[in-house]
């Protein structure tokens, strides 16, 4: 009997939402999307969504590989439009829970601008952000995370850049759900995402995580494993901080957490509102004939 | 008349309007897009028509979000489509390719305005032909509509759905600015005498089911986002399960669908009209705005005694490469009025071969050509020594 | 284990015993798991996988408490635990 169920290959409690034919996958060794794949399907398979409920929208670059290892609806777009066929995808289809995972440089450089009005538009997306500080699929370029001074392949003197804090953006541009961990943050992250995928509106997570071959490397941080502690050992949770001060500081003062939440309506919700005839036309307050001319100019 | 998507009846409307309307009549219950000169009135009428049909409009950030979030709304299982102009298709082209990698039913129309760069936004071009056949990079085939009036923005526009959602893949209409704001009468049948087709879905159990797997005409079946056939989507090289493919064979194989069912399906695709052929020698072949006005150069000629005929293509791509090879064998010149300094004329030239002559008749965009111009060139052709 | 004072319950407690479970060709060998094994029961196994990586081993299993860790941390989905039954036998692998 033992050795009959030896020859079994063992079955990992994620490959119902693996496409195990396509495994192992291309990340290298020691890279942090695959932790954050891991939290991303624990989290989906916690929420108790029906699978055919959920689906998968990445954009270019090592994280937007993610879509093909899911098994759900997934889609691979062109980059840094993730977010906008994703947007197409929620309100065809407004039943649906719409995740998009993709790299710092997918969505915050050449996505830039998709991201920061779905934010305002609060559209109901989860938006998973792996940030590995650089691009690492084409081998290493600048990112618009690279820290000041770092090097990569395009900055080889140094980073003159300064780069974005994304979570401070996507609070800005009016993301109702904030937060940030490190890869090492697994159960903390994992409940982050769960939150994040049961949030109603446009929810933003990021996650800073190595990428020891491409950014480590010329970093002088060579291990995976010393990569993952580097960011983990200088990360503080601060929950509930302004997400203008939560800083990516490495000098002991890389904030963690969960920054925003708050309920408000999505796109979705204020459409209807609006086409229902249920929103007073703007401004409110209307205007005051008899009192316009009395202000004098100037 | 709020909540009906097929006005039918007998109106007065714009171009742009009218295929908007053509648009509701075939289903359409998407929009995403992005004001541009002359192609905002298609958005501004679907913003104010879509809510009342249960469909969304929502204006997306630039063209380039417009075109992802119609894609995205098409797998999410609506019909959606995408007005714009020469600027805003030049955004678009790259997920047009998405569009045609992954085989994603949905309409783009390009209301053609004069360029390059901003050119004349708000006259008339027909410069973006070329860029509709070989904008987006790599191997593909595209349909192409040109309608030549609001009537057939109208009918054009349903049947660039009907074309989308049979071939699988982004339909353009190639419309230009005069045809856009011009004002005629738009007859709209009724709903039920308009035919509308809707994509072939899956009919195997999702285990068996592979997305790029072609059916008989070479289309395979969609399955759309919540149907439970969990089915991978990628613009990368993919095989017929859709999962990236890294090899030339792959390449192959998956290059030679998204061509074939157009290729292998040209009677079902290309539209044409003829008018006075039989004994012309010289052929006025033409599309849109300026299919107009070599009508009336045409009709002109016939009656200056000018054996001119008439070669109107509904279909500008696929090319109707048999017949104009076939044609360029029986008459003396082939004529191309055309407003751009000489694209579709192109492919005259590579079908003729020589066996007949070839003629532009151009002007680089801001006005249309008038059918003087192309009545001249028909009595030039017609004096020429062979 | 080693307590500074004995837990008032410590009569109630029973230790969860769990089992690891490696599927070594699906490790690149980033060494993770062992790294942050609460028990510190995995080594790197000296044999090669398919693909030239290094993969851990259970070196004391019965150690494994069934934290779950090893499987969330691991970027590859090649090892996970699970909870071993009260009389010390392992439950069915494929379940």
């Amino acid at each position: 009997m033992t050795t009959a169920l030896a020859a079994a290959p063992p079955r990992h409690p994620h490959d119902d939402l693996l496409r195990t034919e396509r495994i192992p996958h291309i990340w290298c060794s020691g890279c942090g999307i695959g932790i954050v794949f891991g939290s991303l399907m624990a989290a989906i398979t916690k929420s108790g969504l029906a699978r055919q409920d959920v689906a998968v929208v990445s954009g270019i670059g090592c994280t937007g590989r993610m879509a093909g290892y899911i098994r759900l609806d997934s889609f691979h777009t062109t980059h840094g439009r993730a977010i906008p066929f994703a947007t197409g995808l929620k309100l065809a289809r407004p039943q649906g829970k719409v995740i998009v995972a993709s790299g710092d440089g997918d969505l915050l450089a050449i996505g830039g601008n998709h991201f920061i009005h779905a934010a305002r538009r609060n559209m109901d997306l989860t938006v998973i952000c792996v940030n590995n500080f650089n691009y690492g699929m084409t081998g290493g370029q600048l990112a618009p995370s690279t820290p000041f001074g770092a090097k990569t392949t395009t900055t080889p003197q140094g980073n003159p850049d300064e780069p974005f804090n994304f979570c401070a953006l996507a609070a800005a541009c009016g993301a109702s759900y904030v937060a940030r961990w490190t890869a090492l943050h697994i159960r903390r992250l994992t409940n982050t995402i769960l939150e994040a995928i049961n949030h109603k509106g446009f929810s933003f997570v990021e996650i800073v995580a190595p990428c020891p071959t491409a950014f480590g490397r010329r970093n002088k941080i060579r291990g995976a494993l010393d990569l993952l502690k580097f960011y983990y050992d200088r990360s503080v949770v601060k929950n509930h901080l302004a997400p203008g001060e939560a800083t990516i500081d490495f000098d002991h003062n890389l904030v963690v957490g969960k920054f925003v939440e708050f309920d408000r309506p999505t796109f979705l919700d204020h459409y209807q509102m609006v086409n229902r005839g249920e929103v007073e036309a703007w401004p409110a307050t209307g205007v005051d004939a008899s009192a316009a001319g009395q202000r004098k100019a100037g | 008349m709020p909540g009906k998507a097929v006005l039918t009846g007998t109106h007065f409307m714009n171009g742009d309007e009218a295929c908007c309307e053509g648009a509701l009549a075939a289903g359409c219950r998407f929009f995403g897009g992005y004001p541009i000169t002359p192609a905002t009135e298609v958005a501004e009428r679907m913003s104010k028509r879509l809510p009342q049909v249960g469909g969304v409009f929502i204006q997306m950030e630039d063209e380039i979000a417009s075109m992802a979030a119609i894609l995205g709304a098409s797998w999410g299982g609506q019909k959606s489509m995408t007005s714009t102009s020469g600027p805003g298709f030049s955004l678009m082209m790259e997920n047009i390719g998405l569009g045609l990698c992954t085989e994603t039913p949905c309409v783009i129309c390009n209301v053609q305005r004069a360029g390059p760069s901003t050119g004349l936004p708000t006259l008339v071009g027909q410069g973006d032909m070329m860029q509709a056949r070989w904008g987006s990079h790599g191997p593909y085939e595209i349909i192409a509509l040109c309608p030549a009036s609001p009537q057939e923005m109208f009918d054009f526009t349903i049947q660039a759905f009907n074309l989308s959602e049979q071939f699988r893949l982004p339909v353009l209409i190639m419309a230009d600015e005069v045809v856009g704001h011009m004002n005629e009468r738009v007859v709209i049948p009724p709903a039920d005498q308009i035919t509308v087709i809707d994509r072939a879905k899956p009919n195997v159990p999702p285990a068996e089911y592979l997305p790029y797997h072609p059916g008989p005409d070479g289309v395979a079946p969609m399955a759309n986002f919540g149907d439970g056939y969990f089915m991978h989507v990628t613009g990368l090289t993919h095989d017929e399960r859709g999962y990236p493919t890294m090899t030339p064979a792959a390449q192959v194989e998956m290059t030679d669908r998204i061509v074939g069912k157009i290729r292998n399906n040209l009677d079902r695709i290309l539209d044409y009209e003829t008018l006075f052929l039989d004994d012309a020698q010289v052929a006025v072949v033409a599309y849109g705005i300026s299919a107009r006005s070599a009508r009336g150069a045409v009709l002109t000629a016939r009656e200056a005694g000018l054996k001119a005929g008439l070669v109107k293509l509904n279909v500008a791509w696929p090319f109707p490469e048999d017949f104009i090879r076939e044609l360029s064998g029986r008459v003396k010149t082939m004529i191309m009025p055309e407003i751009n300094l000489g694209q579709m004329v192109l492919e005259l030239e590579r079908l003729a071969q020589g066996r007949c002559a070839v003629r532009l008749v151009a002007h680089p965009g801001g006005t249309i050509i008038s059918p003087r111009r192309i009545v001249e060139a028909i009595r030039q052709a017609l004096e020429e020594r062979p | 284990m080693k307590y500074w004072r004995q837990p008032l319950d410590r009569d109630e407690i029973q230790v969860i015993r769990g089992q690891v479970e490696v599927i070594k060709d699906r490790c690149k060998g980033c060494g993770f798991c062992i790294a942050y094994c609460s028990r510190g029961l995995l080594v790197m196994s000296r044999k090669f996988n398919r693909k030239g990586y290094h993969y851990p081993e259970a070196a004391q299993p019965e150690l494994c408490v069934n934290c779950h860790f090893c499987e969330v941390i691991c970027p590859e989905f090649a090892i996970f635990s699970s909870q071993a039954d009260a009389a010390g036998q392992q439950p069915p692998v494929g379940e």
